[in-house]
């Protein structure tokens, strides 16, 4: 063979090798035409990935789902699937995402409109604030798969040495009088982040009050509610955390994860946070990093009030499942979706992985009640649970919010005014972020 | 005005200069075409994937455009430079910026010659071994190296506030504390790199030079000042050149251990927190504008104030 040809016949393998690589990227259809639907998913314990198995073997050859892993930063993983969105990216055909980014992703056209009678499928015996955080424009965009929510969590023996009657509602007040008096911290996650939204949020929705009070409008003319009696009581919680010196240590760079690992260690005796910790708490009795006689200590309740006699909007967070705008395969990704929200498959998710069901009946399973012992407060917390502010700029409001009350003990009582204008300068493009 | 004669000696063309600039005989000229010819895939493609971004950045800037709203994308002209240039938050980052390039420059310089030296006079079977423990920090990725200077002086997973007797003090939780390390990672991180050019220009320094200072007398520290030092010029401004633009870049060891927290913000951060995180493309792009325009002046101050000979240091001089 001449040079020349051996060239020729490389440069031609080595266009068909392209090609067949670039199919196999490109191709998510199987040879038997069933299509494999691409599921971006948030990282978990694997449960996700098995509900993919368990679905796609469900679906009698109708499509096969596989998953991909975004990043485990709810502001990362909607910067990946936002910047894949915008280039029309066909791989999406299912993504989880964060209630938080459910309006900006279907306010942009990313999401399949969702058929009449699976909005109605998908939403009965939700709850409430679930479907609220899956909504957009009064349409229901995404499934509901898990709904989390904040807890109070605390160390029994020393609640008890407080005096604190933890069977009735407490107050942020009485957590800090106690905390003070038992010399221990609250731990709250005070990080310059997303969870910095998560708190403000629930302290200003159960004075009350709202973070936006038009979320539906666009940037410039949003309206904040910042400013208002409902914000200076959150600023004065936090203002009490830092006068009574129950930050707990390095309160500025937690987040919940921190947070988690600091009322394990006992740096901080009560906590609010998702129940996770829970299972996170068990595990390490288990494997013998923690003594279980403090695991066998821990009590929970309903999220701290603002007032006395008031109950309190705790935190929801969760997961929704939207279907890609781009999706080649819309049909065959709605039923994939159907199964994977499935009671049956909601109710192994929370047993496998931690994250509380959106779904009502989940919790009258008993493997549910059996793993999760508070369940009943869990959906308690659910049913009085206040989403983030539903809006398509939530990123601006959230990085806004992060930056002006953060660090904690540099808030005062002109955060709330102040942070008020900055967030409206920048919704104005009148501001960097 | 110049002018020149040109004969021809047996085939040979001889171009004699009367005045002005040389004209270039038809070697020097089929020279410069095979130059062309060589360079010049490599030049459209240099201008292919650098050009073309910064035309399209300066393109973009010019737009209210926001990548989840694209049907709202309005031409707004400077106005994106006017909010930029006029917002505290690019000046605070901008003297971030800048704090941290003069500081780890100058720290690293200094480091680093002395590394070099070290590296320069070691023998025998140590100099692999010294040359080698020198060079690890370099051979790290950044992002692995912020994760450990941020765990090491983490509250709850490091060691460093025990060792230094910081008790509870969150490092990360205050400006120059949080800047402190971030500019000590960087330092141990490319001090290895500054020390690599410094020892290819002392090398350049010729041994009869400082044999003959030092027949003449010349103490150590005068033969440093006098003769290495002036025959290392060239090595040293291209090391700072180098390092201060690379310095000026600084994202990864901030996003990692403060994400802009505390007042650390700097240029790269503030341009990632507007394209990426905000998707508003318009304002970022003109933030990464002005980081080339920045990276462009130090570039003209070091070449044209502090004559920075590039060709020099690739040994042409």
């Amino acid at each position: 063979m001449t040079s020349r040809r051996r060239i020729r016949w490389t440069a031609l393998g080595a266009g068909a090798l392209l090609a067949g690589s670039l199919a196999a990227c490109g191709g998510s259809s199987t040879a038997s035409g069933a299509p494999t639907l691409n599921w971006y998913i948030n990282p978990d314990n694997g449960g996700q990935q098995k509900i993919a198995q368990d679905c796609s073997a469900q679906s009698n050859g109708q499509y096969s789902i596989e998953v991909s892993i975004l990043p485990s930063d709810a502001a990362q993983q909607r910067e990946q699937l936002m910047r894949r969105l915008a280039g029309n990216d066909t791989s999406i055909d299912m993504m989880s995402l964060d209630p938080v980014f459910v309006p900006e992703t279907s306010e942009a056209g990313f999401l399949a409109p969702v058929p009449e009678d699976l909005q109605q499928k998908w939403s009965d015996g939700v709850v409430e604030g679930a479907v609220t955080g899956a909504t957009w424009k009064d349409q229901l965009v995404a499934a509901p798969f898990w709904a989390n929510t904040q807890l109070l969590w605390y160390r029994k023996s020393v609640a008890q040495a407080a005096g604190l009657d933890m069977t009735k509602p407490v107050t942020w007040d009485q957590l800090i009088q106690a905390a003070k008096a038992q010399k221990t911290a609250i731990g709250v996650q005070g990080q310059r982040a997303e969870s910095m939204t998560v708190w403000v949020n629930a302290m200003i929705a159960s004075a009350g009050g709202k973070v936006i009070e038009n979320p539906d409008a666009k940037g410039p003319d949003i309206e904040l509610g910042l400013e208002s009696d409902a914000g200076e009581a959150a600023a004065k919680v936090m203002q009490d955390i830092t006068a009574a010196g129950v930050g707990g240590p390095g309160i500025d760079n937690r987040d919940e994860a921190a947070t988690a690992n600091l009322f394990q260690q006992g740096g901080a005796d009560f906590m609010v946070n998702w129940p996770f910790v829970y299972a996170q708490g068990k595990s390490a009795a288990d494997e013998g990093t923690m003594d279980q006689a403090i695991f066998d200590d821990y009590g929970w309740t309903t999220y701290p009030a603002m007032a006395e006699g008031k109950a309190a909007a705790p935190p929801l967070g969760g997961i929704d499942v939207g279907v890609s705008a781009f999706s080649e395969h819309k049909d065959a990704a709605f039923a994939a979706v159907s199964c994977i929200v499935s009671e049956q498959n909601q109710a192994a998710y929370m047993v496998s992985d931690g994250n509380p069901a959106a779904l009502e009946s989940v919790y009258d399973d008993p493997t549910v009640q059996e793993a999760y012992p508070m369940y009943d407060t869990i959906r308690t917390s659910l049913q009085a649970a206040q989403p983030r502010p539903q809006t398509a700029y939530y990123n601006e409001v959230s990085q806004g919010i992060a930056d002006q009350w953060q660090p904690v003990s540099g808030v005062s009582d002109s955060t709330p005014t102040s942070s008020q204008k900055y967030i409206g300068e920048v919704l104005k493009g009148e501001k960097l972020l | 005005m110049s002018t020149t004669e040109t004969r021809s000696t047996g085939g040979v063309s001889v171009t004699k200069q009367v005045s002005g600039k040389p004209r270039m005989t038809d070697k020097t000229r089929a020279e410069a075409r095979l130059g062309w010819y060589l360079a010049g895939p490599a030049f459209v493609i240099l201008v292919a994937v650098t050009g073309y971004p910064i035309l399209q950045a300066l393109y973009e800037s010019l737009f209210s455009f926001r990548l989840t709203a694209p049907a709202d994308r309005e031409f707004i002209g400077l106005k994106n430079y006017g909010v930029i240039l006029s917002d505290s938050l690019w000046w605070k980052a901008l003297g971030n910026t800048a704090m941290i390039t003069v500081v780890t420059v100058a720290v690293e310089l200094v480091i680093g010659f002395a590394l070099a030296m070290v590296m320069h006079k070691v023998l025998g079977w140590l100099r692999p071994i010294v040359r080698t423990a020198i060079l690890i920090p370099y051979a790290v990725i950044t992002v692995v190296s912020a994760y450990a200077w941020q765990y090491a002086f983490g509250l709850t997973t490091g060691f460093m506030n025990t060792v230094l007797g910081l008790g509870d003090y969150d490092v990360f939780a205050h400006k120059w504390s949080a800047l402190a390390v971030i500019c000590l990672s960087e330092i141990w991180k490319t001090t290895p790199f500054i020390s690599l050019l410094l020892l290819a220009g002392l090398a350049q320094v010729p041994s009869d030079m400082t044999e003959a200072a030092k027949v003449d007398g010349a103490t150590a520290w005068e033969r440093l000042w006098k003769v290495t030092l002036p025959n290392m010029k060239a090595s040293i401004m291209v090391a700072l050149l180098f390092r201060a633009l690379d310095a000026f870049r600084i994202f990864d060891n901030v996003y990692i251990m403060t994400n802009g927290a505390a007042g650390t913000e700097t240029v790269s951060s503030l341009a990632y927190n507007q394209t990426i995180s905000r998707l508003e493309i318009g304002l970022g792009s003109a933030v990464s504008v002005l980081l080339f325009v920045c990276v462009l002046a130090i570039c003209f101050v070091a070449i044209k104030v502090f004559k920075v000979d590039l060709a020099r240091a690739r040994g042409e001089g």
